[in-house]
């Protein structure tokens, strides 16, 4: 070992010499990784000699500045940077506090407008929810037209809001005309020199554990529980459906920074609701309770905002109400002759329609909430993968809205989500685990993942996982809705997916769109042939979504394929695809 | 210098296939590939989004609302009650409800959804009625005069655009292949059934070859003294020369013109075509195809902005290009006959042939046939079709006729025409009369500011100025376009307004009154909304100063508001900077 340009005393260089003598490769790369862990901790005095990183940030709508873009990661990794590029389509604003070096070009349209796909970007980059910059290097390329009033105005605006979120112009901007290629080529020679200097380095090697999160950290995810709730921020909410749809899902995004939770792809995430402010509006004036009685250390607005089930009926429930409301008609239907009537009666009720048809003058606070059950957390299977969205947890939420007995109904967590909670407001969450829910462990296996309508969710975190992974597998997956045009939920995250390759397949059942209904099932049958070849090479099959008719069929699909292409009697079929569920080659979750 | 792009997608096409039915397959998405959407235009169909809704979509990652456009060739934009229905019918249960008139005697339907492309253009050439060639670099829909008072005259001159039309149509299978294959392996009839070239070994398109034509070509049939077919803003046109009254002798063959134009580049400028010569009426088929083969040979394949014949023609110059043309045919042209144009507008209401025979001319503002709550033109002209037993012309400047009417059926089509307010359509100011714009926003992908849904705003703001110098009454031409491509040809108008931007549009004034003469800029980029302040003080000084029947276009350039543009090369010079009312 030499101790040219060495930072270690003579000392320390002997005991590496010594160390590294007879080391075979493996020995000295797990070295290599470990050492470079401890420089990332920060305990050690100095890290070897790591390339500096360069970002090139994009917003492109003709492709001139995605092309650039290539052209600028390019001479930058000549220069010995270790670039990447990220483009305003999918980047997030936020994400720049992390650049160290930063080369931006944008394109200009219209009236000084940005590219159709950093529109978002642009807006979310101007406002005041951008973090302070401060540490982050940057220069400017803007594309323009000078023929237009707003010459290169987003290179500008660029410009100008990076320096003003106290970031450091290393270069001065370029503002490129039509042609813009020696504008262009001056400036990236120009900037890239003015960078400080670039060192070229070999990579440190770092030891990856394969299978284990990005973010898992020591401090696990034991600690938080639906008894005690991590407080989660929620950070964006999206209604998926186009304007003209039916259907009304949200797609959600929560933080997690800060928390050290960790998931895996096939779980699910409780919620915990707080109940709509008029429901319990209407449930005090129907009881004759006053909001400010005291229950407890509370007040009993505060409880039936967030203890109680106000909701939900059942026959138990009637049968604890009428012990306090002594009722003789509700009686009736309690006792045994009764209960037929009663069970009827429930069904598509809730508990405001047995305040008001039955009501009773004599409850107090602790009476009437002796009757109610406790408010439970919903639980929601997980849409996004941690290896892609780092310190968040994504949702896809149908909001349950529809009329019975006279009255306007809403599902209690889903309409909370959907009407009463905006990005920024918190939400209490925690996990749920679903060892029963999981892409094979080998990422060369074919996976098949059948979703329609919020069954999606999961299989937007599979795909999200399996492409993290860089998994050779192949990917399958059925999704079905009400409409092509406004239901197709997350479409061009998997117009994205089909175009890399990742998602192999994509089968599409869209059942309003002509007069026969089409549902996924019948897709099934249509690809039957290749469905069972996949099974024979040893596919995972998922299902997820509606429990009452969707699984059905589709199991019922599922062993006519195996039947028809299989050659195998309906009973065969059943053990086949029953064999497949023991070796956890068949999971469901569905609901 | 490497041939465009658009002729690479020619040339890997095979005939205009592409991978057109592979796109037609894929369910997950509504757009076609790139290529294909050039592909698609020689059928008659674009590609266009809902632009309002792009914003929203891409928030919830959805795709753009994706939906096509198919134009509908109509030769001589004659129509029979049967056709009307159909595309009627198409209009609701497969488009948005719409029907639109184009400014080439074309129907356009819009919002069609890629999984009902198919049937959609099965279901039209089941009416006999076809989209191919309606759009692409090909001749397009040949129009004519309408011309409903010379019923002989308009006889032949409707033979001679049918006649072009289906010369020149493309002799690719891949349409039928495509649309009209309905499984059952019989090909299905459309209004012309030319020998396709797929039976052939060796198949290559008789008069386009490989590649077909540099850029979009355009046809048209005129009758003096009207020129509603707008004749110098086409690339081809035919001028009928009568002998007395109705004995059509022969024709004045125009070459090189064209609107289109790109900002900023003044390279490409809009021009008006040359009087090339006389051709019989015998010669006139022979005479259209040469003029295809000598722009198919000579035309700009490397840049396409300047690929149109105009283009040409001012690189070749007038008499190498007429050299060309007349080698081809074999014989020479005569010198052109004397004609004389007195405008491009319609003449709105009840006229009586000499036959006895009735045509009402229905003024359609922007030619959008649709139901509103108190105008249901859609429906009335639907109840008209059931009963009219002559036929519809579409007219030049997007209006309707509705021709040959017979005086037994008159008293039930004017109570039709009464009972659903069509009788009082032309009831407006002249000006209003005499416009027309282009669909631009929300569909057409080309557009940079609105057009049609925005022309007759600004016109009401115009008429308080009209009502004030007195001009209710002068037909003054006024187009919009959304962008410099130039559909309801805007450079010919008398005021002329070009889209920038949104909000923003260039403003022309001193076209001919008779589509004779191009405008020139008076003002750049200026508002739309500030339109009626500039025209203002122009349009009082014309009502005070004008000559004896002076159009408005010839009192600007004399009155100096403008440089007279005496040749499309000049389009662009002589414009002078000055200080706006605003």
């Amino acid at each position: 070992m030499s101790s040219l340009d060495s930072p270690l005393s003579p000392g320390q260089l002997q005991l590496a010499g010594q160390l590294a003598n007879g080391l075979n490769r493996d020995q000295a790369l797990w070295l290599s990784g470990y050492f470079s862990g401890i420089a990332r901790e920060g305990s050690a005095t100095a890290a070897p000699a790591a390339k500096r990183k360069l970002t090139v940030l994009y917003g492109s709508e003709s492709g001139n500045a995605e092309k650039l873009a290539g052209t600028m990661a390019k001479a930058a990794e000549k220069e010995g940077f270790k670039a990447s590029i990220s483009s305003m389509r999918d980047a997030k604003p936020a994400a720049l506090a992390k650049a160290e070096n930063l080369l931006v070009v944008v394109s200009t349209w219209g009236e000084g407008d940005p590219p159709d796909a950093a529109v978002a970007y642009y807006e979310a980059f101007m406002s005041d929810a951008m973090p302070k910059l401060a540490g982050v290097k940057f220069s400017v390329c803007g594309l323009g037209d000078t023929s237009y009033e707003h010459f290169c105005k987003m290179g500008k605006d660029f410009d100008a809001r990076l320096a003003a979120l106290g970031a450091e112009r290393v270069h001065d901007r370029a503002d490129c005309d039509v042609d813009f290629q020696a504008t262009f080529d001056a400036w990236l020679k120009g900037t890239l020199a003015a960078f400080p200097g670039a060192v070229a380095a070999p990579d440190p090697v770092a030891p990856a554990v394969a299978g284990s999160s990005s973010s898992a950290s020591s401090h696990g995810h034991g600690e938080y529980t639906k008894e005690n709730p991590y407080t989660s921020e929620l950070l964006e909410k999206i209604l998926l459906n186009g304007t003209g749809s039916s259907k009304e899902v949200y797609h959600l995004e929560l933080s997690l920074e800060g928390s050290g939770l960790v998931y895996e792809p096939g779980d699910a995430l409780g919620i915990l609701p707080v109940n709509r402010a008029s429901m319990v509006d209407e449930v005090l004036a129907a009881t004759g309770l006053s909001a400010n009685a005291k229950l407890g250390d509370k007040t009993l607005v505060e409880a039936l905002l967030h203890d109680f089930d106000i909701t939900t009926l059942q026959p138990a429930i009637v049968d604890k109400y009428n012990a306090v409301a002594q009722n003789a008609a509700l009686q009736q239907l309690l006792d045994e002759a009764g209960r037929p009537t009663l069970k009827a009666w429930v069904d598509g009720r809730q508990l405001i329609d047995l305040l008001e048809e039955y009501p009773c003058k004599t409850w107090t606070p602790e009476s009437f909430t002796g009757a109610l059950r406790k408010l439970a957390p919903r639980l929601y299977s997980i849409a996004s993968s941690l290896r892609k969205h780092e310190d968040q947890v994504h949702l896809t939420v149908a909001a349950v809205r529809y009329h019975t007995h006279g009255r306007d109904r809403t599902g209690v967590c889903s309409c909370y989500l959907a009407d009463e909670v905006n990005a920024g407001d918190p939400l209490k969450v925690y996990f749920h685990h679903n060892n029963n829910f999981r892409l094979p462990a080998d990422d060369n296996i074919p996976v098949i993942m059948i979703g329609p309508g919020t069954g999606i969710a999961p299989f937007r975190a599979f795909v999200e996982e399996r492409a993290a992974r860089s998994a050779k597998g192949k990917n399958w997956l059925f999704f079905g809705d009400q409409h092509f045009s406004y239901d197709f939920l997350y479409q061009l995250e998997w117009l994205d997916y089909l175009e890399s390759g990742l998602l192999t397949e994509l089968s599409l059942a869209f059942s309003r769109d002509q007069k026969e209904k089409i549902y996924v099932q019948h897709r099934i049958l249509e690809r039957g042939e290749e469905i069972y070849r996949w099974m024979e090479e040893g596919a995972h099959l998922y299902v997820c979504g509606d429990a009452s008719r969707m699984a059905k069929d589709v199991q019922q699909a599922l062993m006519d394929v195996i039947a028809v292409h299989g050659g195998k009697s309906p009973e065969e079929a059943k053990a086949y695809l029953e064999a497949m569920r023991k070796s956890k080659r068949y999971q469901r979750d569905v609901y | 210098m490497a041939k465009s792009a658009n002729e690479g997608i020619k040339d890997a096409s095979n005939y205009l296939r592409g991978t057109i039915l592979d796109g037609l397959a894929d369910a997950a998405t509504g757009s076609l590939s790139k290529d294909d959407q050039q592909l698609t235009k020689f059928h008659g169909i674009y590609q266009q989004d809902d632009r309002d809704l792009r914003k929203e979509r891409r928030a919830k990652k959805l795709e753009p609302a994706y939906s096509f456009m198919i134009r509908v060739r109509v030769p001589g934009g004659v129509s029979t009650p049967g056709q009307w229905l159909e595309m009627d019918r198409i209009a609701l249960e497969h488009a948005n409800g719409a029907l639109k008139l184009t400014t080439r005697q074309a129907f356009q339907f819009h919002g069609v959804i890629k999984s009902n492309l198919k049937k959609t253009i099965y279901e039209i050439n089941q009416s006999l009625f076809d989209t191919l060639a309606a759009c692409g670099d090909v001749n397009r829909n040949v129009m004519c005069n309408p011309n409903p008072l010379q019923s002989k005259v308009h006889g032949e001159v409707l033979q001679l655009a049918t006649a072009i039309s289906n010369h020149l149509s493309p002799r690719t299978g891949a349409y039928h292949e495509i649309w009209l294959d309905d499984g059952s392996g019989e090909k299905v009839k459309v209004t012309y059934d030319p020998p396709l070239i797929d039976d052939i070994a060796d198949p290559e398109e008789p008069i386009y070859g490989k590649h077909y034509l540099p850029r979009k070509f355009k046809v048209v049939v005129a009758v003096p003294p009207s020129n509603d077919v707008d004749i110098f803003a086409h690339d081809l046109g035919f001028i009928a020369i009568l002998e007395g009254d109705d004995k059509v002798v022969g024709y004045n063959v125009t070459v090189g013109g064209g609107m289109g134009m790109t900002h900023g580049n003044e390279e490409t400028f809009p021009r008006l075509a040359d009087v090339m010569g006389f051709c019989t009426a015998e010669q006139a088929l022979t005479v259209a195809e040469a003029v295809v083969r000598v722009q198919r040979d000579h035309g700009n394949r490397e840049v396409r902005a300047n690929a149109r014949l105009k283009y040409t023609i001012e690189r070749m110059g007038l008499d190498a290009f007429r050299a060309e043309v007349e080698k081809l045919c074999g014989f020479t042209l005569e010198k052109p006959r004397e004609f004389h144009f007195e405008d491009n507008g319609d003449r709105y209401g009840w006229i009586e042939d000499h036959l006895g025979n009735w045509h009402f001319t229905l003024y359609v503002e922007n030619g959008r046939v649709y139901d509103t709550k108190d105008y249901p033109l859609l429906t009335g002209l639907r109840e008209i079709a059931k009963v009219h037993t002559g036929d519809f012309r579409l007219t030049a400047n997007q209006n309707l006729i509705i021709a040959n009417i017979s005086p037994e059926q008159k008293p039930k089509i004017a109570a039709l025409l009464g009972e659903f307010g069509m009788l009082a359509a032309h009831e407006r100011s002249a000006m209003r009369l005499s416009s027309m714009a282009c669909v631009a926003l929300p569909t057409c992908g080309l557009a940079l500011a609105e057009s049609q849904r925005y022309l007759p705003d600004l016109i009401s703001g115009i008429e308080e100025v009209l009502e004030e110098a007195g001009l209710r009454h002068d037909a003054i031409t006024i187009r919009m376009t959304g962008c410099p491509n130039g559909c309801a040809r805007p450079y010919i108008a008398e005021i002329g307004f070009v889209g920038k931007a949104p909000g923003k549009y260039n403003l022309y004034l001193g076209g001919g009154h008779a589509g004779e003469r191009l405008s020139k800029l008076y003002a750049p980029s200026i508002k739309g909304d500030d339109a009626p302040k500039i025209l203002k003080p122009i349009l009082l000084d014309y009502a005070k100063s004008r000559e004896e029947g002076e159009s408005f276009g010839d009192y600007v350039v004399r009155a100096g508001y403008v440089k007279e543009t005496k040749d499309g090369r000049d389009f662009h010079k002589d414009i002078v900077e000055r200080l706006l009312p605003v």
